[in-house]
């Protein structure tokens, strides 16, 4: 808000410095793209790629991050943390629970605000939850201007997907207050997302993902169908009760329990014994995501009495199983809320703090068949930080979209633009037969591609070459239960029948069922052991155009059928 | 999309019979679509953005991302730095680097000192990555890394402005000879010579330098030119020969003598060097057809002067003749006009002289007529005075007067009309005052 900062606004492309910034309720961080398109988190002055969303004040001076959690011990009321769901939300929907042992939320002006103690003397302010959250993107800013050396000026924020305009007003209006232009928000799990398919390894391809990002006090799942690197997302769940904060508790009751064993004192009863026991346990949750044994000890934890105590993973995970279970819960059902099946997910990320913890990706390999990838940090080596990978992605799309006018954006990301038609069906090819009843549908097109859209597959022609027939036909993925019949074929129904006694094993399978014929066409002499290249090009409006030749060879049967 | 999956399943053979209009049979129209919103996040999307705004198709779209892309490996391409390196050079110690050739080491050849500092950084790192000796250990080589320090010495002088200025002064195979005479005669000259002077313009404090030109240039160009490089200004220094100096404390004269043997050398290199420059641009003038033509014309155009002068001498001298000659001839015709006058002056007076004569003889006859206007025999006396007054009447009138007389006399008979006339013209002649009564006896 100082003179400085104004003229941040409407930057010239030119002259845009972009971050990423994932602004979350527990822990911000930031990112920016290296000269190579690399996406880097960044640390703050002390050393902090998770920078704790909190902003402390001590005698009128202003700690943020760790240094600000801290006085969550000492100087809780000054103390404000846990503020970003507060941004752009009225009193009555908020839900002030994990500000309890923090500076309370109190209604103002039809905002929220907070009464603390900001200044070295006087009364204290009432500060509202705007700039609380302006002073911490300050901050944040700062801390990205001293790495890279140039004033940054603007940012791609992530945001969970379930942001009012409100909410999104009132975050785009702090950040500007604190000096940066926002150039886009964009939804949390898409900045996942972005960050793997950025990786130079992955390949464009049609997929569906599930991003679970599980936070410090939210979990937001999110089913998107990936169709070519264009994103939709098809259906997401939000939860509040099974989050990092809740493993917190689990450890917190735990050690809770066996201090009042050795001295008849509970320390959550006391403000500044809670701090210090839930500083402690989240201390150990993140050490028992690494090794298998963490200590836990604080001093004067309660009426002056030390306390130091070890847990390993399995206790840990024994105890948390009824949270973890949620997590379970959580993710089978948004799965089935976007109409589709564990086996037709190709890939889980795991992104967000708690997606550190082993069990929860353990869990989510449980669930999805062996062909899906679990992208987390204990499932796959190669998995990025989950931490750090909504920061990346925002940084990501910063890169790309720094060089343009703020017009040009705005026009981009217009509904006119974004929403277009999807397929309901998926459409492919016939192979070894034409019969629709025998066939086997090979797709082109996923269901749930957006349109425009164009592919191209190659497809072996019969090993004596000669003429084919490229059928072009409609087809709908479906589930099929078969009972595990070990060394029976269909032949022996009875013995099967008996053998169901002792819980037989399902066999589930994705299978294609082939629907409506779109198209024919022939391609004449090919040969031995030829390809036939078959792209099929649907417009905007579901018009159809299929091309069909062999590989290597001229001319081809191009077709176009008209939209329905 | 430029990827495109692979199937291995065969397609069905087409079925006898089957037939189509060009192959194709179009049976249905896809299902109804769902409207959802795509996330505006990510490269394809941008894709799909500048698609859906522009209106393009993807073929078009393909096309006109592939042109921008050419162009922009095309510049990426133009800074690349791949030289084959020499193996004898990999061989070099370090130790001798005065003799090593910075620039090949770096494989900037082609560049020189026209290098940029990016360049030479640029070719550094290529270098580095693929000599550092930890490579070549990789590589199953020697842990010899003695064409690395060639390569650290090589960016280290390149590097320093100074250094690199002073590696450039001796720097002779950026030096481009000078044609010789068989070289240059053959429609080469300004070619050859151009190239000479240009890597010789390097030298220059002044920049830039005026180029050599070809045979277009005009006088002043050339004379520009050859003016540059007779006064030339030259940074050229030759530290970079200098004999090493003993850094040892122990012999300071020794040290003293071989830094002032160094000066010494410098001084002499360098007075050499601008004498060589002097001769260079001696004999590129001495063959230089321009310098020729600029002097052939400039001596036309000297004795066009001359010409020009002598033709106006010429003509003035021609014009002042003229005059002359027409004056000779003015003069001439005056004469003779006023010869003729004169002539027919004299005739005129002659007759004029005749006439009064007559006429006198007339008025004398005319008294003579009247008897002197006496009765009877006119004694001498009277005649005399009345020829008297007729003469002295007479004297005073001129011929005109002396002819009107006479006419007015010629017929008459009467000595009292005669005598009448006469009176009057008496009378006349007093009232004129040209003659006084008294004059007059008879014939008033």
């Amino acid at each position: 808000m100082s003179a400085e900062e104004a003229p941040a606004q409407g930057a010239t492309p030119g002259e845009r410095i972009a971050i990423g910034i994932s602004f979350g309720n527990s822990n911000s961080s930031i990112a920016v793209t290296s000269f190579d398109d690399k996406a880097e988190v960044i640390a703050n002055e002390d050393g902090d790629r998770q920078i704790p969303t909190i902003i402390s004040y001590v005698d009128g001076e202003e700690y943020n991050g760790q240094q600000a959690k801290q006085q969550l011990i000492r100087n809780y009321k000054n103390t404000v943390a846990y503020f970003r769901d507060y941004l752009g939300q009225d009193f009555k929907s908020i839900d002030p629970t994990h500000s309890h042992f923090s500076a309370h939320p109190k209604e103002h002006d039809s905002t929220i605000a907070f009464t603390i103690q900001d200044k070295e003397e006087g009364e204290p302010s009432t500060v509202t939850v705007s700039e609380i959250a302006t002073r911490h993107l300050r901050r944040l800013k700062q801390s990205a201007s001293d790495y890279t050396g140039k004033q940054v000026n603007s940012a791609v924020i992530t945001i969970p997907t379930n942001f009012s305009e409100k909410q999104k007003a009132a975050l785009t209006k702090a950040a500007a207050d604190a000096g940066l232009e926002v150039l886009q928000l964009i939804h949390e799990p898409i900045a996942a997302l972005l960050a793997y398919d950025a990786r130079p390894e992955s390949k464009v391809a049609d997929k569906n993902v599930v991003v679970a990002d599980l936070g410090g006090t939210r979990s937001d799942v999110a089913v998107i169908a990936s169709r070519g690197g264009i994103y939709t997302i098809l259906a997401t769940a939000h939860d509040y009760e099974y989050a990092g904060v809740q493993l917190d508790k689990v450890l917190q009751d735990h050690f809770a329990k066996d201090f009042i064993k050795w001295h008849g004192t509970d320390p959550r009863e006391d403000q500044r014994s809670m701090a210090k026991l839930k500083l402690e346990s989240e201390a150990t949750k993140k050490a028992l995501s690494i090794g298998t044994n963490a200590n836990f000890s604080v001093e004067s934890l309660a009426e002056g009495a030390d306390y130091a105590s070890t847990i390993n993973r399995l206790r840990y995970e024994t105890i948390a199983r009824k949270v973890l279970d949620g997590f379970n819960r959580l993710i089978e059902g948004v799965v089935e809320k976007a109409g589709l099946d564990v086996l037709e997910i190709d890939e889980v990320i795991l992104s967000g703090g708690t997606s550190h913890t082993p069990k929860i990706a353990k869990n989510f390999a449980a669930i999805f068949p062996e062909s899906t990838t679990i992208l987390a940090p204990s499932t796959t080596p190669t998995a990025i930080n989950p931490s750090e990978l909504q920061a990346r992605g925002a940084a990501l799309q910063a890169s790309l979209i720094q060089e343009y006018e703020t017009e040009d954006i705005d026009q981009s990301t217009h509904p006119a633009v974004t929403t277009v038609k999807h397929l309901t069906n998926a459409v492919g090819v016939l192979s070894i037969t034409g019969d629709e009843s025998k066939g086997i549908f090979t797709p082109i097109l996923s269901a749930e591609t957006a349109v425009p859209a164009r592919r191209t597959i190659h497809i072996n022609v019969p090993k004596e070459g000669g003429d084919v027939l490229v059928k072009i036909v409609e087809g709908g993925s479906h589930i099929k239960v078969t009972k595990e019949e070990p060394a029976e074929t269909n032949g022996n129904k009875d013995d099967s029948d008996e053998d169901s006694d002792d819980e037989p094993e399902e066999r589930r399978e994705k299978i294609w069922k082939v629907g409506k014929v779109l198209a024919e066409a022939s391609v004449k002499d090919t040969k031995k052991g030829g390809k036939v290249e078959v792209m099929i090009n649907v417009a905007g409006d579901l018009a159809v155009t299929v091309t069909a030749r062999e590989v290597g060879a001229k001319g081809g049967v191009r077709g176009t059928l008209s939209a329905p | 999309m430029a990827t495109h999956a692979n199937v291995n399943l065969p397609l069905p053979v087409l079925p006898e019979g089957w037939s189509g209009e060009k192959d194709f049979k179009a049976i249905g129209s896809i299902s109804a679509a769902t409207q959802r919103s795509i996330e505006p996040v990510g490269p394809h999307f941008l894709a799909h953005a500048r698609r859906a705004r522009h209106k393009r198709t993807f073929s078009e779209d393909d096309r006109i991302q592939a042109q921008e892309n050419a162009k922009k490996v095309e510049d990426d391409d133009s800074g690349e730095i791949s030289e084959p390196e020499d193996p004898s050079m990999l061989l070099r110690d370090a130790k001798d680097w005065k003799q090593q050739d910075h620039y090949a080491v770096l494989g900037l050849s082609k560049y020189r000192y026209r290098a940029t500092e990016d360049q030479i950084k640029r070719a550094h790192r290529k270098k580095v990555l693929k000599h550092h000796p930890d490579k070549r250990a990789a590589a199953g080589g020697t842990e010899d890394d003695s064409f690395f320090k060639c390569i650290q010495k090589a960016t280290e002088v390149l590097l320093d402005p100074i250094k690199r200025r002073q590696f450039d002064s001796v720097d002779e195979r950026a030096d481009v000879e000078p044609p010789s005479k068989k070289a240059a005669k053959d429609g080469k000259y300004y070619k050859l010579w151009s190239a000479t002077f240009k890597a010789e313009g390097r030298f220059s404090k002044v920049q830039p330098v005026p180029k050599f030109g070809d045979e277009k240039s005009t006088k002043e160009e050339v004379d520009a030119f050859y003016n540059f490089f007779y006064n030339f200004d030259s940074w050229r220094s030759f530290e970079y020969q200098d004999e090493d100096v003993p850094d040892d404390n122990e012999n300071r004269d020794q040290k003293r003598h071989m830094e002032r043997k160094n000066n010494n050398a410098r001084k002499k290199k360098k007075t050499e060097d601008s004498a060589r420059l002097r001769k260079l641009v001696d004999d590129a003038m001495a063959g230089d057809a321009r310098i020729k033509q600029f002097r052939q014309e400039a001596n036309a155009s000297k004795n066009k002067k001359k010409l020009d002068k002598e033709q106006a001498e010429r003509d003035a001298k021609e014009a002042k003749e003229k005059e002359k000659a027409k004056a000779e001839q003015d003069k001439k015709d005056a004469e003779e006009k006023a010869k003729i006058e004169r002539e027919s002056n004299k005739k005129n007076k002659e007759q004029a002289k005749a006439a009064v004569k007559k006429n006198r003889r007339v008025m004398k006859g005319s008294v003579k007529d009247a008897n002197y206007f006496v009765e009877g025999e006119a004694p001498a006396s009277a005649i005399n005075a009345v020829l008297a007054d007729v003469e002295t009447i007479q004297g005073k009138i001129d011929a005109d007067e002396t002819a009107e007389l006479a006419d007015k006399l010629r017929d008459l008979k009467l000595a009292a009309d005669i005598k009448k006339v006469w009176t009057a013209e008496a009378k006349r002649l007093v009232d004129a005052s040209k003659i006084k009564a008294s004059d007059i006896k008879t014939l008033a």
